[in-house]
């Protein structure tokens, strides 16, 4: 897909291809984010989402396609899945020099800017799952990142929770005017907090503003077919997850499961 | 006292004090199983060092890590889970070990010291050894710290904020395959893991930070070498497992103390 932007992009992929044995996984994907601007990946399960990510991380080398990074960026990245083991016993504030040595003052502010200037001493295992998503949003933030990378960020967050993240989410793209790349499955809450939308099933199905996306007929074709109470969720605009029993095929895990499900 | 007591304390202590963070590492991820399978395969360690007339420990550490890599090689296929393959690598190792050993007609090898230690026939030279590659194990240690720390929390977020994972994974190993060999001395092949993970667990009870939880677990394993060497010498029981099961009741005891601490929500 042609990009209308005209800089630089903080990162970049073009004609991006991962294959997995026989199986395509992406195939001949261009994507690209610039300094202050959202991009949200959406797409069913399966549909190569988190690959692409990893790629862009660096953690996947692509099968096929080019990869460019400006010089020198810091990325913020904050992963679908942190299980920490019980036995390890870990504060929050240990977690945020993990990723960066850094004085107690900056530690607060980080935990301000995310809402949860109280969990300093906290033992992480006792967090919720909005509190884990923020803390880790936090150590992001310390590393002072070019680019912030969300891999499904309300993953375990309940509904309001998830409304509170994404005005989270873009309240620190504008204080900082960083890129920020997330991931999600459900387009009706990142609505208004993305520029961007990549609509992802092994190819990009389409991509652009995210009103245009949400009318385009390859978009309807994917969730309008596979999940059939994903669509009827977001004309309704309830929670997501209502209908999950009904259409098991391409339904992430519910985000507003058990608050304490992650804690393992 | 007597000296050869004073000597079997002085050496455990030594041991015990780097295995408590290393131990701490081992249950944090999970690789308990891990640890065990490398030091099965320790006796096939000490039968090479005799069959080609190296040093045992050398032999010890060797065969460690060739365990290590070929877990890593074999990992990358695919073909059968983690625990399969250790299972696998684990006891064939010791049985080839036993085998090798037994075929050494000229030789004879005190084998349940080496499956369960001898702590009391420790010498000074052994002494000097343990705290020569204690020390360094510690220092290389207190190195991998904060990367080794952040693997373990999480691989690909160590990985993008600049972690150096597979450098600081293997050194990891190398460092375990180290310990190993060290410890065989104290509790012999067949209960060296249990002094890794048995201090570290019970150290999880009171710990409430990554270090404070390894230091416990270093003074933990202290107490329980002291406590298992006086029952070894009180009631005549074997030393090693006298230590292990000293440990344990250590355990046990933190256990009834903090009641529920691991399985705090």
């Amino acid at each position: 897909m042609p990009d209308a932007d005209s800089r630089p992009a903080l990162v970049s992929g073009r004609e991006i291809s991962v294959r997995h044995g026989d199986r395509a996984i992406l195939d001949d994907v261009d994507i690209a984010v610039h300094r202050d601007e959202i991009v949200t990946l959406i797409g069913p399960n399966g549909s190569g989402k988190t690959t692409l990510i990893r790629v862009l991380l660096g953690l996947r080398k692509p099968t096929a396609g080019r990869l460019q990074r400006e010089d020198g960026i810091v990325i913020g990245y904050v992963p679908q899945h942190l299980q920490i083991d019980r036995t390890l016993p870990l504060t929050v504030r240990q977690f945020l020099l993990l990723g960066r040595r850094a004085p107690t003052e900056r530690l607060r502010q980080a935990l301000l800017e995310v809402g949860v200037p109280n969990l300093l001493t906290a033992p992480f295992h006792l967090l919720s799952g909005g509190e884990v998503r923020r803390v880790m949003l936090a150590r992001a933030l310390l590393r002072d990142p070019d680019l912030l990378v969300l891999d499904e960020p309300m993953a375990n967050v309940d509904v309001a929770g998830q409304a509170e993240l994404y005005a989270l989410i873009q309240t620190i793209r504008r204080r900082r005017r960083c890129g920020v790349l997330l991931v999600s499955h459900d387009l009706h809450l990142v609505m208004a907090a993305t520029d961007r939308v990549l609509c992802l099933n092994g190819h990009v199905c389409c991509s652009g503003r995210p009103d245009d996306v949400s009318q385009h007929p390859e978009y309807l074709a994917l969730f309008g077919s596979k999940v059939g109470g994903s669509l009827a969720v977001y004309t309704h605009h309830h929670g997501h997850d209502q209908d999950v029993s009904d259409a098991p095929v391409a339904v992430e895990p519910a985000a507003d499961r058990d608050r304490d499900a992650s804690h393992g | 006292m007597d000296s050869f007591i004073l000597r079997a304390l002085v050496a455990g202590a030594g041991i015990a004090a780097c295995m408590g963070p290393l131990g701490a590492f081992i249950v944090w991820r999970r690789m308990a199983y891990f640890g065990d399978s490398l030091a099965h395969s320790a006796l096939l360690g000490v039968a090479l060092g005799f069959l080609l007339g190296i040093n045992v420990s050398l032999g010890i550490v060797a065969t460690c890590v060739t365990l290590a890599v070929a877990l890593v090689v074999l990992r990358q296929q695919r073909g059968l889970a983690d625990d399969t393959l250790l299972g696998i690598l684990s006891h064939s190792s010791l049985s080839l070990g036993l085998v090798v050993i037994a075929f050494m007609e000229t030789l004879r090898v005190d084998l349940v010291s080496y499956l369960f230690g001898d702590i009391l026939a420790v010498g000074m030279v052994d002494i000097y050894i343990i705290f020569a590659c204690g020390t360094a194990a510690i220092g290389l240690l207190a190195v991998l710290w904060r990367p080794l720390l952040s693997i373990t929390v999480h691989e690909d977020l160590a990985r993008v904020e600049g972690v150096p994972v597979l450098r600081t994974q293997i050194a990891f190993m190398l460092l375990i395959a180290i310990v190993i060999a060290l410890a065989m001395k104290v509790v012999g092949i067949l209960l060296v893991t249990s002094l890794l993970i048995i201090p570290a667990a019970t150290a999880r009870q009171f710990a409430r930070t990554p270090l404070q939880m390894g230091i416990l677990a270093s003074l933990i394993g202290c107490l329980a070498v002291g406590l298992g060497l006086q029952g070894s010498l009180v009631w005549d029981l074997p030393s090693g497992p006298a230590i292990v099961v000293a440990a344990a009741v250590l355990f046990c005891v933190s256990l009834a103390t903090r009641p529920g601490r691991i399985w705090l929500r």
